[in-house]
C-alpha cells in the first residue's frame, strides 16, 4: 500500500480526475460568475463589459441595501437564537436528561428533516386568519384579543420565519454542540464540582470555556446558512409584503432568473460571497484575540 | 507490461473522459449575436415535431390542443405530431431564454411579455414570429377576431402572439345578494363605495380579493386610474407624458387604500390564495369579485358554483365622476404570450398554426366553454348562460377597449406594483410613496 501511494503517478492518477471534475464544475463556474459581475446582460441578448458599473448600481439601488440589510439582521438574529437555543438544549441533553435524552434528541432534531418549503406552508397555515384561521389566532382570540394577519406586516411575517426557522434548526445545533460537550472529560467537571463550582458557575467557567471550539463552529455554520436564506423566506411570504423580507439570495435570483440581468444576479451573488467571507473572518479573528487574551 | 499499460490507458481514458464530458455539455451555451431583426415571417425549416411549451397552469390550452391533434388537424399531427412541453409560468423567462440562447427554442411556445415586445430580448434577436404576416400568406388570418389581433398589437408591439383565450375584466357581482340588500349596478366609484357600504352593513362581505396573488389588488387601482385620467392614462406613462405621482394617478392608489381601510376586502385578504378568493364569492360570503372572463370556467363549475350560474352578473367597473374615462371601455388582454419560432416556422408548422386558429375558436368554446380571440368555425351547442352573456357583452362592445394596469410595465416594475400593494392596502406606505416608488422603478427600467 505504502509502495503505491509513495508513487508519484499513481496519486496523480487518483488525482487527476476528481480535481479535473472539480474545478470544471466547482471553480470555473464559480470564477465565471465573479467575471459576470462585470458585465451587462444575459445568454440571449449578449454580454456587454461594463466594468465596477454593477457594483455602483448595486451601492445606489435601495431594493439591493434592504435586502442585504435584512440579509444581515435576519442572519445575526438567527445565530443568536440557534446556538443559544441548540447550546440551552445540548446542556439539557448532557446534564439533566443525561441517559435518558435519545427521544428528546431525536424528537427536536425531526423538523431539521422535513422540507423547509413543506415548513414553511405549516407556519402559514399556523398563522392564517380568515375562513381558515390557524391556531395562534384561535389563541389570540380566546384570549380576547382580535386575529392578527401576520403575513400583511414586516414584523408579523419576520417573527414566524425566526420562530419557524429556529423550530427547525435548533435540534441540529443542539445535537452538533452535544458532540462537543461529551468530549469534556468526566474528571474535569468533577474536579470542578469538588472544588465547589456548580450551576451557572460550572457552566460560565469551565464548560462554555471547554465547548469553545464546536462553539465557534456552530456560529460559523448558522452564519453561512441564515446569510444564504432563501427557500423559506421564498415559501413563507415570498419576500413580502413588498420586498421588506426579501433576502439577497431571493433579490438575486429574481435579478438574474425573472428579471434576466444575469450580470447584475452575479454581482449580487459576489456581495453576499463577500458578506459570508467577511461575517466568517470576524468570527475567527475574535475568537483568536480571545484565545490570545 | 501489458497490464500496466492497459491501466495507464484506462487512466488517461477516465481523465479525458472527465475533461471532455463537461465541455461538451457547455457546447451549447453559446449566445446567438445580438442585433436581429424583429419579427419575422414563416422562412424556417420544419422541425421533427410540432413542440408546443406551454404553462404548467395552462392545463386547459394542452388538452385543447391535444383535442385539435386528435380531430380536426389529424392530418397536421401525422405529418407533424404534436408533442407537449410544460414549464412553470415563474420560470417562463429563465426558461424561454436559455432555450433561445442555445438555439433550442420550439416551434411554438411561451414566453414573457417583455420579451416578445420589438425591443424586448426575443424580439432583438428576431426570435419571435408575425403571426399577421405568416397567417396572410397562407390565407388563414380572418380567423383571428379584429379586436383579439388589436388587443395584442397594443400590449406586445406586433402581432407575436396567438390570442388562446379572449379576456374582458370586470366585476362580477352576486345578483341574489344584490337584489336582496335593493342595488342596482353601480355606475359610479361613488355608487359602487355606497353599494359596498350597503353590503357591509347588511352582513355580506363587499369584495372578494386574493391579495396574495397582488394583481387582484393592482386592477382595481389601474381601472380607477383609466376611469380617472383617460384611457391613454397607461400609455402616456409608457411614453413619459405622464408619471404615477400625477394626482390623477395617485388617486387610483388612494381609492384601493381607502377600500381596503373599510373592510370591504374582509378580514386575511392579503394573504388569501386565488382559490379561497374564488369560493368567498361562490359560496355567497362576498358579494363582488374583480376579475376576467376566465374566472368563468370556475362559474361554470356546478361544484364550485353554490349560488347558481343565473345568480351570477357582470358589469364593468364604473365610472369615476367627472374622469376622463368612460364605464364602456373594457380592459382586455388575449391570454400569455404564446409565439411561433421563425426558424421552425416552415410549411408543416404553418399548416398546424392555420389549423389552429380556423378551429380553436369553435374547440375551446364548445369543450371547455373557453372564450378566445379566433372566429367560431361551426356551430356550438349547449353554451351555458354565463358564457353565452360573456359572449354577447363582447360582440356587443362598440368603445375602445383599454390595457389593464401593468401590461406595459417591465417585469421588475410589475412585480413592485403587486408585491407593494399588500403595505399599499395594511396602511404601512402611503399612497404617495407606493406611487413614487413605482415610478422610479419604470423610469430605472426604461
Amino acid at each position: 500500500m505504502n509502495r503505491v501511494f509513495g508513487d508519484r503517478k499513481t496519486i496523480l492518477i487518483l488525482l487527476l480526475p476528481p480535481l479535473a471534475i472539480y474545478v470544471l464544475l466547482k471553480v470555473v463556474p464559480v470564477l465565471w460568475s465573479l467575471g459576470l459581475a462585470f458585465f451587462q446582460g444575459n445568454t440571449l441578448r449578449g454580454f456587454e463589459f461594463v466594468g465596477f458599473d454593477n457594483f455602483t448600481t448595486f451601492v445606489t439601488d435601495g431594493a439591493a441595501l434592504q435586502s442585504m440589510w435584512v440579509t444581515i439582521s435576519f442572519a445575526v438574529i438567527m445565530t443568536v437564537c440557534q446556538v443559544t437555543f441548540g447550546y440551552l438544549l445540548a446542556l439539557l441533553y448532557v446534564f439533566v436528561l443525561r441517559k435518558g435524552s435519545a427521544f428528546v434528541r431525536t424528537a427536536v432534531f425531526f423538523p431539521m428533516v422535513l422540507p423547509t418549503v413543506a415548513v414553511a406552508l405549516l407556519f402559514r397555515s399556523f398563522v392564517a386568519v380568515g375562513d381558515n384561521q390557524g391556531p395562534v389566532n384561535d389563541i389570540i382570540n380566546f384570549f380576547g384579543g382580535d386575529s392578527v394577519e401576520f403575513m400583511a406586516s414586516t414584523s408579523g411575517t419576520m417573527a414566524t420565519a425566526i420562530v419557524m426557522t429556529l423550530w427547525s434548526s435548533m435540534g441540529f445545533y443542539a445535537v452538533l454542540l452535544y458532540t462537543g460537550l461529551l468530549d469534556i472529560p468526566d474528571e474535569i467537571i468533577e474536579s470542578a464540582r469538588i472544588d465547589g463550582a456548580s450551576g451557572l458557575r460550572l457552566v460560565r467557567n469551565i464548560i462554555v470555556p471547554l465547548s469553545a471550539p464546536i462553539l465557534l463552529s456552530s456560529i460559523i455554520f448558522s452564519l453561512n446558512s441564515t446569510l444564504k436564506v432563501f427557500d423559506s423566506l421564498l415559501a413563507l411570504n415570498k419576500g413580502g409584503p413588498g420586498t421588506s423580507t426579501s433576502p439577497l439570495t431571493l433579490y438575486m435570483y429574481r435579478t438574474a432568473f425573472e428579471y434576466a440581468e444575469y450580470g447584475y444576479g452575479s454581482t449580487i451573488a459576489l456581495v453576499l460571497t463577500l458578506l459570508c467571507l467577511v461575517f466568517t473572518l470576524t468570527v475567527f479573528r475574535s475568537s483568536n484575540k480571545r484565545v490570545e487574551d | 507490461m501489458k497490464n500496466r499499460s492497459t491501466r495507464r490507458g484506462l487512466a488517461l481514458t477516465g481523465l479525458a473522459l472527465a475533461v471532455i464530458l463537461p465541455l461538451a455539455s457547455c457546447a451549447g451555451d453559446t449566445a446567438p449575436a445580438p442585433g436581429g431583426t424583429g419579427d419575422a415571417g414563416a422562412s424556417g425549416a420544419d422541425p421533427e415535431t410540432f413542440t408546443v411549451l406551454t404553462a404548467n397552469e395552462a392545463a386547459a390550452l394542452e388538452a385543447q390542443l391535444t383535442a385539435l391533434a386528435e380531430n380536426q388537424c389529424k392530418a397536421e399531427n401525422e405529418a407533424l405530431p404534436l408533442v407537449h412541453e410544460k414549464t412553470a409560468q415563474a420560470d417562463v423567462v429563465q426558461k424561454v431564454t436559455l432555450l433561445a440562447s442555445q438555439d433550442a427554442l420550439p416551434a411554438h411556445f411561451i414566453a414573457g411579455t417583455a420579451m416578445v415586445r420589438p425591443d424586448g430580448d426575443l424580439g432583438v434577436a428576431g426570435l419571435v414570429g408575425d403571426y399577421e404576416e405568416i397567417l396572410t400568406a397562407s390565407g388563414t388570418w380572418d380567423n383571428i377576431l379584429p379586436a383579439a389581433s388589436s388587443t395584442v398589437k397594443n400590449v406586445y408591439g406586433h402581432m407575436v402572439s396567438l390570442p388562446y383565450q379572449y379576456n374582458l375584466e370586470g366585476i362580477w357581482y352576486n345578483k341574489a345578494i344584490f337584489s336582496e340588500v335593493g342595488l342596482d349596478e353601480p355606475q359610479t366609484f361613488d355608487e359602487l363605495l355606497d353599494a359596498s357600504a350597503a353590503l357591509q352593513t347588511a352582513g355580506y362581505q363587499p369584495f372578494a380579493v386574493a391579495g396574495s396573488q397582488g394583481w387582484p389588488m393592482t386592477r382595481l387601482m389601474g381601472m380607477y386610474i383609466v376611469r380617472n385620467v383617460g384611457p391613454k392614462a397607461l400609455v402616456d406613462i409608457r411614453d413619459g407624458n405622464a408619471k404615477m405621482t400625477d394626482e390623477g394617478y395617485v388617486a387610483g392608489a388612494t381609492a384601493l387604500q381607502d377600500l381596503a381601510q373599510a373592510g370591504y376586502f374582509g378580514e386575511g385578504f392579503n394573504s388569501l390564495e386565488a382559490d379561497a378568493a374564488n369560493a368567498a364569492f361562490l359560496t355567497g360570503k362576498a358579494a363582488m369579485k374583480y376579475d376576467g372572463t376566465w374566472f368563468l370556467s370556475n362559474i361554470n363549475d356546478e361544484a364550485q358554483n353554490q349560488i347558481g350560474a343565473e345568480n351570477v352578473g357582470f358589469m364593468p367597473f364604473p365610472a369615476v365622476t367627472g374622469g376622463g374615462g368612460s364605464i364602456g371601455q373594457w380592459p382586455a388582454n388575449a391570454g400569455t404570450a404564446h409565439a411561433v419560432n421563425p426558424k421552425t416556422a416552415g410549411p408543416k408548422v404553418t399548416a398546424w398554426l392555420d389549423c389552429i386558429v380556423e378551429n380553436y375558436g369553435q374547440q375551446a368554446l364548445q369543450s371547455a366553454g373557453i372564450l378566445s380571440g379566433f372566429k367560431v368555425n361551426g356551430e356550438v351547442t349547449g353554451l351555458p348562460d354565463t358564457t353565452a352573456f360573456v359572449q354577447e357583452t363582447i360582440a356587443g362592445i362598440d368603445d375602445e377597449t383599454v390595457l389593464w394596469f401593468e401590461a406595459l410595465f417591465d417585469a421588475k416594475s410589475n412585480s413592485l406594483a403587486s408585491t407593494n400593494a399588500t403595505l399599499l392596502t395594511t396602511g404601512q406606505m402611503s399612497p404617495e410613496q407606493y406611487m413614487a416608488d413605482l415610478q422610479a422603478s419604470l423610469e430605472s427600467n426604461r
